[in-house]
């Protein structure tokens, strides 16, 4: 038996002109997929700031702990000969 | 959201990378660790801002079906629209502290949450819409402007977005109040009939003076809280007198002069017994605002009631497939 | 009746239709079962303003006697509004106003699709941009119709009563008189007993789904397009009137 309730959390992204990486934009609440996708749209492209629209349920998203940002992401600091900076080009060498 | 845990370090030590991140103007996400009364603080003053949205609705909505022209009836739809829009950023933005929509709202027809005291004055003219989005909006956002750098990053995104929609809020308000003051002379009468009663209220709403200000410590060092309750109400006293010379309305204020030396406006004593008797429910819509958004809640009840056994019965039929 | 007098009745029409059915849904703001859904009906009444406001400034145009949008939305005598009653009819719960959504969204949908081929390049510019926002209306109209009807007992009673409330005031969606017959002539009007077939399809497509019994031939309710009201109409007018009538020097 359904009781009474605001409904579940969707997150909405959305892509803000066609080739655009799809962003966080904020959430909805909805009962369902189409519900959800329609209310994105209402409350997130009220301006005009939208060409497509992504929704997730909120329950779907699994998030990295904060405690353990160091150990994820600190050992990408020291990979410096990833960067096209990193590499001493020889004079007059074009296009590279 | 779910939490993918992989380590278990002590609490002390997440509280002072809470203190370290606080320290270097870093802002704080829904998953770090945060002292509970910061968790707490939030909480109330997100709340509180998200119902002032939606309770603001109300003397805006008011004036919806009477607006006297279509252009003004679709900018007061698009206004209020925003309002609710804002609300649900807020809504939305406090739930990443671990409370549902439906708390909130059952704390608000308790009356343990509060919204904005403002919204408890009635909105009697068309020259009331005015004073709201020129003197209501424009107070909210200098707070807003403010609250765009909180250390709390929900809080502080949804605030961008907000103050980016609510520019244009303002503007019609001003415009409004301008077309008034060189219409007939009713509508004269009218625009500064509301700029007489909306003034004091409006600077009401940045709260007592900061020797008054309860939660004012903490809420700083936290850095909630960037700029003070009577700095913030001097910016936007600072700004708002000169708006009104141009239009030629008068500020209700007899002791209102310009301050050579502080670069600012003096003003009159503000009436505190006012303030306090109109937040401890004794205003002119307090009642009012309160029971017609219960009514509202109540009534759609089985609206979002039957939303959530349709969901059912898709699954349902989903599973049996 | 010379051309231009059926086409400033003809914008009329459907310019007050859009301008009624707008109020009723604006009356929405605040009140909505959820903050999104309180959005989605402020978006469907700001579509109809502004569908109004072109509707109505083209008419003051062709009339040439310098009425503006304003001038014919607020000064008319309750006789000169020529909306169909169903825009008029009270807002109702939520469930009325779903099924008034559906039922005029779905018509608006065909009847703007084919009105984008009017030989009035200023109709088929206002049905072109028309024709999307009445989409949108009748697939959220849809939606919410499935959720009603298949919900709970409740909803689907409150579902039910609204189909049986309002279908007598659909027949008048698909008359025709003199007005239209004049600008079909000049290939500039609808059809509009030619789109019936196809509403009535999908209106009963998804009640069935639904499980809502159709209802069939009955009486159906007509004098809008002849600016014959019921007594809602009068009210509204009061309301929305007031400002303008009350101080009919001032500029707003």
């Amino acid at each position: 038996m359904a009781t009474d309730s605001q409904l579940e959390i969707w997150e909405v992204f959305m892509q803000s002109k066609s080739g655009a990486n799809y962003i966080h934009a904020g959430s909805v609440h909805a009962s369902d997929k189409r519900m959800a996708l329609q209310n994105a749209r209402d409350t997130y492209t009220r301006r005009g700031e939208g060409t497509s629209i992504w929704v997730v349920p909120a329950t779907a998203i699994v998030a990295s702990d904060p405690n353990d940002s160091e150990m994820l992401f600190d050992p990408a600091n020291d990979k410096i000969y990833r960067m096209p900076t990193f590499y001493t080009m020889p004079e007059g060498a074009k296009a590279i | 959201m779910e939490l993918l845990k992989h380590s278990e370090e002590e609490n002390e030590e997440s509280l002072k990378h809470f203190e370290e991140k606080i320290e270097r103007g870093d802002s704080i996400e829904p998953r770090d660790t945060m002292p509970e009364a910061y968790r707490k603080h939030l909480i109330r003053q997100m709340s509180q801002h998200a119902h002032s949205e939606v309770i603001g609705m109300q003397p805006e909505g008011n004036w919806i079906t009477r607006a006297p022209s279509l252009r003004a009836r679709q900018i007061l739809l698009a206004k209020i629209q925003d309002e609710g829009g804002h609300g649900l950023y807020l809504y939305s933005a406090t739930e990443t502290l671990g409370i549902s929509r439906d708390e909130m709202i059952a704390q608000l027809h308790a009356g343990k949450a509060k919204y904005s005291n403002i919204f408890n004055y009635p909105a009697l003219t068309w020259a009331d819409i005015g004073a709201i989005g020129w003197l209501v909006d424009g107070a909210a956002i200098v707070n807003q402007v403010s609250l765009q750098r909180t250390s709390y990053g929900p809080y502080s995104r949804a605030m961008v977005r907000i103050c980016k929609e609510e520019s244009f809020h303002q503007r019609q308000g001003y415009e409004i109040m301008t077309k008034m003051i060189r219409g007939t002379s009713e509508q004269q009468q009218m625009a500064q009939d509301a700029m007489n009663r909306w003034w004091w209220p409006s600077l009401m709403m940045f709260g007592p003076h900061d020797s008054e200000s309860p939660h004012t410590g903490d809420a700083f060092r936290w850095r909630i809280k960037r700029h003070s309750n009577d700095e913030l109400r001097q910016k936007f006293i600072d700004k708002t007198v000169q708006q009104a010379e141009v239009i030629g309305l008068t500020i209700p204020d007899e002791d209102l002069k310009w301050n050579e030396e502080k670069g600012h406006y003096d003003h009159g004593p503000i009436d505190w017994d006012e303030f306090y008797r109109v937040i401890t429910g004794n205003g002119p819509c307090n009642r009012q605002r309160i029971a017609h958004h219960k009514k509202v809640h109540d009534d759609g009840a089985w609206v979002r009631i039957a939303a959530a056994a349709y969901r059912e019965r898709i699954k349902k039929q989903n599973d049996n497939q | 009746m010379t051309e231009k007098e059926a086409l400033f009745s003809y914008c009329l029409r459907l310019g007050d239709d859009a301008l009624i059915h707008s109020y009723r849904l604006s009356e929405w703001c605040r009140n909505a079962p959820m903050l999104e859904e309180d959005l989605a009906l402020t978006n469907f009444a700001l579509d109809l303003t502004g569908r109004a406001r072109a509707l109505l400034t083209y008419a003051g145009e062709i009339e040439g006697k310098g009425r503006t949008e304003d001038d014919l939305a607020y000064r008319r005598e309750e006789r000169h509004y020529f909306n169909n009653l169903i825009c008029e009819l009270p807002k109702g719960d939520f469930a009325t106003t779903i099924v008034r959504l559906l039922f005029t969204a779905t018509q608006e949908h065909l009847f703007y699709s084919e009105l984008t081929h009017s030989q009035d390049g200023t109709l088929a510019a206002i049905a072109a941009k028309t024709v999307k926002e009445a989409q949108y209306h009748m697939v959220h109209a849809s939606d919410w119709v499935r959720r009603l009807g298949l919900g709970t007992e409740e909803s689907h009673e409150r579902l039910e009563r609204a189909i049986d409330e309002l279908c007598p005031y659909t027949g008048e969606m698909f008359e025709t008189d003199k007005v239209v017959a004049v600008l079909q002539d000049k290939n500039i009007a609808v059809d509009n007993a030619a789109i019936r077939s196809n509403w009535k399809t999908y209106i009963e497509d998804i009640l069935r789904e639904v499980g809502v019994m159709v209802p069939g031939s009955q009486h159906m309710q007509t004098g809008g397009r002849k600016g014959i009201h019921t007594e809602y109409m009068g009210h509204i007018l009061t309301e929305m009137q007031y400002l303008q009538r009350t101080y009919p020097d001032a500029t707003w």
